[in-house]
């Protein structure tokens, strides 16, 4: 066979997926550096740091967390549309683990003193996380069951939980909200440690989710199985197993972002947490570049970016004074956008550009 | 050449190039098509004949040359604009709808109507009316396609591009890789009769006999670069060969010297027991033998339960009779994923659905296999991988840029032979090759041949398949025949190719 000079510089960066997510995103902060000044102007109070910048990143966190699981799931060739439900539920675990004095309908007065007292928690706060995270990996193991064992479209599986999910996070509240008055609790979502907490945490789940995914086989596994599933399973790849793993990690993924989200807003409001959160993750793991309902190659750092993207539109879009509807139909030109620079035509025409000028150096 | 008056051509393709990222896959190709010929278009794995095909039909655009059809330069611009063209074609990987019926998958597009809406049993009756009259094959058209054989999806796939109407020209990519005789007969005496009306044909393919038998043309292509077109009755076997190859005919002397007979041969311990081993519906109760050091071949026509029985073997299905003894141990559990781990190990026939993971690299692709059977978490070095990779590259001669190529950018053969280093990584103690050489060139042919000869010298077991009876005896140490989901008959030693024959047809 003949080869030709591989040349793989201009194309490996067009090809690489964290291309056109980091352009996206490269466009909007310089929209942002032409339109709204000292958009990039950090300050430092008390050793920490506050800005517009950072602000995008934390407002970003729970999409961003939402966004990690939701690409292995959307690498499976499948999607979740119940993690906004299932935050919702979390809040509603956490908020009752914390205060469960809250549902009584009646409290001899020591207790009563409790409920608004900002130390006061019925567990103790590590109790509380492991707890709401055990129960929102249980819903993802549920989602995993019904797509992988039970065979339904992984749209209409999700659905189930989506639908039932706020209920059952008000069942679980007695249909309470609950509102949160333990100090140490909203450090989850407000704290500040030079950067904002939640930032930590996205960090932590990132890496975890790599290590993962890419220094064992899941990873390989995850993308074989979304390309082929009988190629892969032919080659003795557990497809089912790697399935659950999948709707798991993203039903834990969902959890953490309902602490985050109920402690930004100190309540277990089971409609309003994550509500359509679900459309923003999906969103974001989509400019990540991973092919919703192909599946296949994924990026992590791709769809992590993509949730930054969706965050710095919302937030520069409301800096230059746009209304909060008219912002809708804005993702939505965004949406089209990035379909569009998806599509083969666009790919093929870019592969072109640099086809011809390796060829012609 | 240019300058030749090009008006008595159906097609004429000048000075081709076409390039993809690392593999300059055709170099300045020029190609005639005559008016009522048949043109064998011949190369080696990865020689570019089915990028050749799409420049022609519009599925890629060539980077520089030009294409006249009927002395009239044309820029196709889409496989369909080729089709209003007059070229009908038949793609080497098969492209219709898995999910549709096979009835659907012939006539889409051209259905019969009634009241506005699609007459169903019209429809029907016309896909059987048309398979019949054109392959002489009668089966269930309300079935998917998708869960019928390689061979029938090819048959569906050819009946569909021999109904389209007024096409001046027909294009099959490798049509008969997975026909077997009978069918391919009924293909040729559908060609013949076209090629009388004045239609176009070009023909690919890696049999060498079915090239002699049928075509009037021979146009050799090497890495991409024109060898030549040469007129079949001037061009001897042993040159063709050479033409394509590049090298001396050594290789297809050796082809023809390595038989099973020949080579030193062992036979083992039990590694393989099958006792009436059966699943309802698919394959009646059967049983079978395998010792290390041994290649058992399995014949039968298509649809005769060969692929069953592997599956049945493999642990792709769970057998509802019988019992499977593997290397001693009763199997209680079927699944691939056991069945690797056991040291047994299946290449599939359907390379497509069931063997590449298409947007996978070369290299993932061939360490797949292995891995799964390592488990999730011993996960195998990316330098590991890149070196077992380089391996099987070399070893198999497979033609890609490097490991690193995806997959799905590989010649058809190529690819083929990364699935087959897929399973020969795992360092399995038996191997079952479901049709293992489909698509793969002559030369590259007789290596693998040669190839799980000395697997089996090597101690290995092997459970030979294959639509091509030949390829069968002279790989095999015994034969199983099977013939209507049935275990026939076994023969070993020296057999007459028309006993088996007779016994592949039931007729004994
Ligand atoms: N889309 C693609 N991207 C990159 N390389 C490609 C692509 N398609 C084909 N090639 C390369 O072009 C060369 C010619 O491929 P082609 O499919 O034409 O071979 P072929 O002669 O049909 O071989 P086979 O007998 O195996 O079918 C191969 O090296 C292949 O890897
Ligand atoms: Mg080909």
């Amino acid at each position: 066979m003949k080869q030709t000079k591989f040349s793989p510089s201009l194309r490996k960066i067009t090809e690489s997926k964290l291309f056109f997510p980091t352009l996206t995103l490269a466009l909007i902060l310089l929209f942002d550096l032409i339109t709204v000044p000292n958009f990039f102007s950090i300050q430092i109070r008390n050793g920490n740091l506050y800005g517009s910048l950072i602000d995008i990143f934390r407002n970003a966190s729970a999409v961003m967390l939402l966004s990690i699981g939701m690409t292995l799931v959307i690498a499976t060739g499948g999607v979740d549309l119940s993690v906004g439900a299932v935050m919702a539920i979390a809040a509603s675990v956490a908020a009752l683990l914390m205060n469960p004095y809250v549902l009584a309908t009646e409290l001899p007065p020591h207790l009563m003193k409790l409920i608004n007292d900002p130390q006061f928690t019925y567990q103790p706060l590590w109790i509380v996380i492991i707890v709401t995270l055990i129960v929102a990996t249980i819903c993802g193991l549920w989602n995993g069951l019904l797509v992988a064992y039970v065979r339904i479209q992984p749209m209409v599986a999700t659905l189930i939980l989506m639908i039932a999910g706020r209920g059952i996070a008000q069942l679980i509240t007695n249909g309470v909200r609950i509102q949160i008055f333990y100090e140490p609790y909203a450090f989850i979502g407000q704290g500040w440690k030079i950067l904002p907490f939640s930032l930590y945490l996205v960090a932590f789940v990132f890496v975890i989710a790599w290590i993962i995914t890419r220094r064992t086989a899941i990873g390989l596994f995850i993308e074989s199985v979304g390309i082929n599933f009988r190629s892969s399973y032919f080659s003795g790849i557990d497809e089912k197993k790697i399935k659950l793993l999948a709707y798991s990690f993203c039903g834990l993924c969902a959890g953490i972002a309902g602490l985050v989200a109920s402690s930004n807003i100190k309540t277990s409001d089971a409609y309003n947490i994550g509500m359509t959160l679900e459309l923003d993750a999906i969103l974001a793991v989509v400019i990540g570049g991973t092919v919703m309902g192909i599946g296949g190659r994924f990026s992590l750092l791709a769809s992590l970016i993509g949730a930054v993207v969706i965050q710095a539109i919302t937030t520069s879009m409301y800096a230059i004074g746009v209304q909060a509807f008219a912002l809708q139909a804005i993702k939505g030109l965004v949406v089209i956008f990035v379909i569009l620079l998806y599509s083969e035509q666009v790919r093929g025409f870019i592969r072109k550009l640099t086809v011809q000028k390796e060829a012609k150096p | 050449m240019a300058d030749k008056d090009t008006s008595d051509l159906l097609i004429s393709m000048r000075g081709i190039n076409k390039a993809f990222p690392g593999v300059q896959a055709l170099e300045n190709v020029d190609f005639d098509l005559r008016y009522g010929e048949i043109h064998a278009l011949m190369g080696g794995n990865g020689a570019g004949k089915s990028t050749l095909i799409k420049v022609l039909t519009g599925v890629e655009r060539p980077d520089s040359g030009k294409i006249l059809l009927l002395g009239k330069e044309v820029s196709v611009k889409s496989p369909q604009h080729a089709q209003s063209l007059g070229i009908s074609t038949v793609y080497q990987e098969i492209n219709l709808c898995p999910n549709l019926t096979v009835a659907e998958n012939i006539l889409i597009g051209r259905e019969p109507m009634k009241w506005g809406s699609i007459h169903w049993k019209k429809l029907n009756t016309q896909a059987k009316e048309i398979l019949l009259r054109i392959l002489g094959i009668d089966i269930d058209v309300t079935r998917t396609l998708g869960s019928y054989s390689v061979a029938i999806q090819q048959m569906v796939a050819i009946a569909r591009s021999l109904e389209i109407e007024f096409a001046k020209i027909l294009i099959l990519d490798e049509p008969t890789s997975s026909l077997s005789t009978h069918e391919t007969e009924q293909l040729f005496g559908v060609m013949r009769k076209l090629k009388s009306e004045g239609v176009g044909i070009i023909f690919i393919t890696h049999f060498i006999d079915q090239v002699y038998k049928i075509s009037d043309r021979i146009t050799v292509i090497r890495n991409g670069t024109l060898v030549g077109t040469f007129d079949t009755s001037t061009l001897s076997r042993m040159e063709l060969i050479t033409k394509m190859i590049g090298r001396s005919i050594t290789v297809l002397d050796e082809m023809l010297k390595t038989k099973a007979e020949t080579v030193k041969h062992i036979r083992g311990e039990n590694v393989l027991q099958a006792r009436e081993l059966g699943q309802t519906g698919e394959i009646e109760p059967f049983d079978l033998d395998l010792h290390a050091g041994e290649v058992v071949g399995l014949a039968g026509l298509m649809g005769s339960g060969r692929t069953e029985a592997a599956s049945l073997l493999f642990g792709l299905e769970t057998p509802d009779s019988g019992s499977l003894t593997i290397a001693g141990k009763r199997v209680e559990k079927f699944s691939p994923n056991a069945s690797i781990k056991r040291g047994l190990v299946l290449s599939p026939e359907d390379r497509k659905a069931a063997g590449i993971v298409d947007d996978l690299s070369v290299r993932e692709n061939i360490i797949l296999a292995m891995q799964a059977g390592q488990g999730w978490f011993k996960y195998i070095s990316r330098q590991k991988q890149e070196e077992i990779a380089d391996k099987y590259i070399h070893l198999l001669d497979i033609a890609t840029p490097s490991a690193d190529q995806i997959v799905k950018n590989l010649s058809g053969g190529n690819q083929q032979k990364v699935i087959l280093a897929r399973w020969l990584a795992t360092n399995p103690q038996v191997l079952i090759l479901d049709e293992p050489t489909r698509g793969i060139d002559v030369g590259t042919k007789a290596e693998i041949q040669k190839l799980v000869l000395s697997l089996a010298e090597d101690g290995k077991a092997c459970i030979f398949i294959s639509s091509e009876l030949e390829e069968v005896m002279r790989c095999s140490h015994r034969i199983a025949v099977l013939c209507d989901r049935k275990k026939v008959a076994e023969y070993s030693g020296e057999v007459d190719q028309n006993v088996i024959m007779h016994s592949m047809a039931g007729e004994l």
